[in-house]
């Protein structure tokens, strides 16, 4: 198990590396893209594991995600504003503490959500988890106009990361958010494969396959699946707080009902239970919309105004119809290397 | 299990090598030379805009745009500004501050625009307001009244278009309190910056806690029943009201079934007829008679200004319906322009914000301009309409608001020069 650790550790540190690399070559459109999609990246990795491994379908991810952006938002400004004025404030501090800070503000709100959910999850099947996860999504914007500090539609800022001084002249901010983002997925999406591989993720398909034999061989079905909830919500929260740095700005309309169920047509096509998966449906969903958006713009006016919003919705559609039919695997199955069986599509 | 393990971060590296590939390839294809000033090339001038064409918002608003490109289209075809024709580049946002975000990011970094020019909406702009400080982008007349836009310290590139709601909300209140001094003033506001403007504004003018009722309904919530009933509770005679079009004519329309016929004075975001009466249907419409609003723009059917904006919209905008948002675009337009023309025949981000905070331009508004270096909002007079015979004018009646409260002026209104392109010189 010790050499596995090492050599997940060194593939993980080695990924981020050329992620890392792979910002140089982006112009910082690009980069914010990037930033964009490994934001979503985060989220679909614990959105595929719950879903691919337990067989649990949450249609709700987004409000985990902004659960995780509001916790990071609100606890970053308190402590920048703790320490304004102060000498902590003008070094690295000054950007570092209000981060770390905000990160773990982001888990505790994602992670206590999660737990509530996953507790009822625990005791709920397939659709019905489905439609409780729905109803928050439904209940996002009216909860953030009730909840006083949330600021209704517009929202709560974030405060903004700076380039560090000694980066200034070699990056640009977009390049710096990516770098962000990918270190941020580094941290989430590494313990997911560890899990996966792991008894953790064996205990996982045991109760997915057969909840009475999973019983019988000594493992609790409610635990694994409150659990796994949990670090699909915590990864979910991770994935919020990259969007918050980026774009500075948590507000209900970035996590409406289309981009939850986004997320879930990202971990379908990709590939349910398949990180790497993960990885391609959060691009695809990134750059689907804006690739539709250039070409609609081509169009006259007038029939551009009315595909808007609708033709990219409709193709993301098409993609998963032709996706699950040809290759029910997602596209984590065109390459080679994948030599186990598809995981299994939940039976919801 | 081993399998597992082992192959997959295999197939992770194959994807992000793909990812890589793919990406550089893009990068390779579409990075665009750095040009001296963005947007500016020897004949053109680009700018940029985020605006609701769809969405929850698009009905009120999705027209502001098309005007502001009919204008551009009209200064084109004249000869431009300094030799140079406007390219106005308008990307939807759906009024969703998450893709404001990105459609501006691909304004400033795909399209290179020179300036972002009457962004609109509050939310949606607030999302941004940071983005385009740290670029130095100049963020010329937001379509909104917060007061958000004027802080020169921290934003010094962005200034407001819109009379900011506090001046609005003083001087409804204000008007009130001059037509009928025992008025029981009351306030229904949007939940955000806008329905807290016009509440700050009127208790400028009635004096802080005097307002009888006040109510706040979110955009996500059709029915303003309970805030309506509360206010006839309170005994309002005068009800201001900071609300977007589709809940002015809400508002109007519950009262009306509660048999309720208050004053109803609306901010000028919120009060235009022609798009109250569509919200109304016709045979409800009449309950408008006696709607009171403020405006800074020449939105009235005697103004020389409106005529020629008819006219333009008549040839550039293909016969579009005449209402308040073509009045509101077009001006937009007109301001844009003449700022553009004292940024002289180079202009430069520094110049045109320059040319702005200089105080010289006096815009096509009820009054001057107020531009200046401390003072980042366009309009501090406003001029009063009244829905008359279902035609909404103006009145004689204008105030000018300060933080000492609401003062009656006689109304400035800004001539009409050169058929309405700024002149170069």
């Amino acid at each position: 198990m010790r050499t596995h650790g090492a050599r997940l550790l060194l593939r993980a540190g080695l990924l981020t590396l050329l992620a890392l690399g792979a910002t140089f070559l982006l112009d910082p459109y690009r980069n914010y893209q990037l930033a964009t999609a490994t934001g979503v990246f985060v989220a679909v990795a614990g959105l595929t594991l719950l879903v691919g491994l337990t067989g649990q379908l949450s249609l709700g991810h987004a409000v985990l995600m902004a659960a995780g952006g509001y916790g990071y938002a609100l606890t970053a400004t308190r402590v920048e504003s703790a320490i304004e004025g102060t000498p902590v404030a003008d070094g690295a501090g000054g950007w570092l503490l209000p981060l770390l800070a905000g990160v773990a503000g982001a888990l505790a709100t994602a992670g206590l959500l999660g737990l509530l959910l996953g507790l009822a999850a625990a005791r709920l099947r397939g659709p019905y988890l489905a439609g409780l996860t729905l109803a928050l999504v439904i209940a996002l914007p009216s909860v953030a106009s009730t909840v006083p500090g949330l600021a209704g539609e517009q929202g709560v800022r974030a405060p903004f990361v700076p380039v560090p001084d000694a980066l200034a002249a070699l990056i640009a901010t977009e390049q710096w958010h990516a770098w962000l983002a990918i270190i941020v997925a580094a941290c989430a999406v590494t313990p997911l494969v560890a899990l996966r591989a792991g008894r953790a993720g064996l205990r996982m398909r045991a109760v997915h396959d057969d909840e009475t034999a999973a019983r019988l061989a000594g493992v609790d079905p409610g635990r694994v699946k409150a659990g796994a909830f949990v670090l699909s919500s915590l990864a979910a929260g991770l994935g919020g707080v990259v969007l918050a740095i980026v774009t500075q700005q948590v507000s209900p309309g970035a996590y409406g009902l289309g981009f939850s169920l986004l997320l879930v047509v990202a971990a379908v096509v990709g590939g349910l239970g398949s990180l790497g998966g993960a990885a391609l449906g959060a691009v695809l969903v990134t750059l689907l919309p804006w690739v539709v958006d250039q070409a609609t713009t081509a169009l006259p006016a007038d029939l551009g105004h009315r595909l808007a919003g609708n033709l990219e919705i409709a193709l993301f559609g098409v993609v998963v119809i032709v996706v699950t039919v040809l290759r029910p695997g997602g596209l984590a199955d065109l390459f080679p290397g994948r030599k186990h069986a598809p995981e299994q599509v939940p039976s919801t | 299990m081993r399998t597992a393990l082992l192959s997959r971060p295999r197939s992770v590296g194959t994807a992000a090598v793909l990812g890589l590939t793919a990406a550089t390839a893009l990068s390779a294809c579409s990075t665009p030379a750095a040009a001296e000033v963005p947007g500016v090339t020897d004949d053109t001038v680009v700018i940029g805009t985020h605006q609701p064409l769809t969405g929850p918002a698009a009905a009120g608003f999705a027209s502001i745009s098309a005007a502001t490109a009919a204008y551009f289209e009209y200064v084109n075809a004249n000869g431009g500004i300094h030799g140079r024709s406007i390219e106005y580049v308008v990307k939807d946002d759906g009024y969703n501050p998450a893709t404001t975000q990105t459609v501006v990011r691909e304004l400033v970094q795909e399209d290179e625009v020179f300036a972002v020019v009457n962004g609109l909406g509050t939310p949606t702009h607030s999302s941004v307001l940071d983005y385009l400080d740290q670029n130095g982008v100049p963020d010329l007349f937001v379509a909104s009244g917060s007061l958000t836009w004027d802080q020169p310290d921290e934003y010094p590139g962005t200034f407001g278009f819109n009379a900011d709601y506090v001046t609005e909300g003083a001087a409804l209140a204000q008007y009130a309190l001059d037509t009928e001094p025992d008025a029981v003033v009351c306030v229904l506001g949007q939940d955000d910056d806008f329905g807290e403007g016009i509440l700050a504004g009127v208790e400028l003018a009635v004096g802080a806690g005097k307002v009888a009722s006040s109510q706040t309904y979110s955009t996500a919530d059709q029915d303003v029943t309970a805030q309506i009933g509360a206010m006839k509770e309170a005994g309002c005679t005068h009800n201001v009201l900071g609300t977007i079009n589709g809940f002015t004519a809400l508002a109007v329309g519950t009262a009306a079934q509660m048999d309720w016929f208050p004053r109803w004075h609306v901010s000028s975001s919120g009060a235009d007829h022609p798009t109250l009466v569509e919200y109304l249907g016709a045979d409800v419409a009449p309950v408008l008679e006696g709607l009171v609003s403020v405006n800074y723009l020449p939105n009235s059917p005697s103004s020389e200004w409106y005529e020629l904006f008819s006219t333009i919209n008549d040839e550039y905008n293909d016969g579009a319906p005449y209402t308040g948002n073509t009045t509101y675009g077009m001006s937009v337009g007109y301001q844009f322009a003449e700022a553009l023309a004292a940024a002289g025949p180079d202009p430069t981000r520094e110049s045109i914000l320059a040319a702005v905070e200089s105080g010289d331009l006096v815009g096509n508004g009820v009054a001057p301009l107020t531009y200046s270096a401390e003072d980042h909002f366009a309009h501090r007079t406003v001029r009063v309409a009244v829905v008359t015979d279902g035609v909404q004018d103006f009145t004689d009646d204008a105030y000018t608001v300060s933080e000492a409260g609401a003062v009656a002026v006689e109304p400035a209104q800004v001539p009409l020069e050169n058929e309405g392109i700024p002149v170069t010189d």
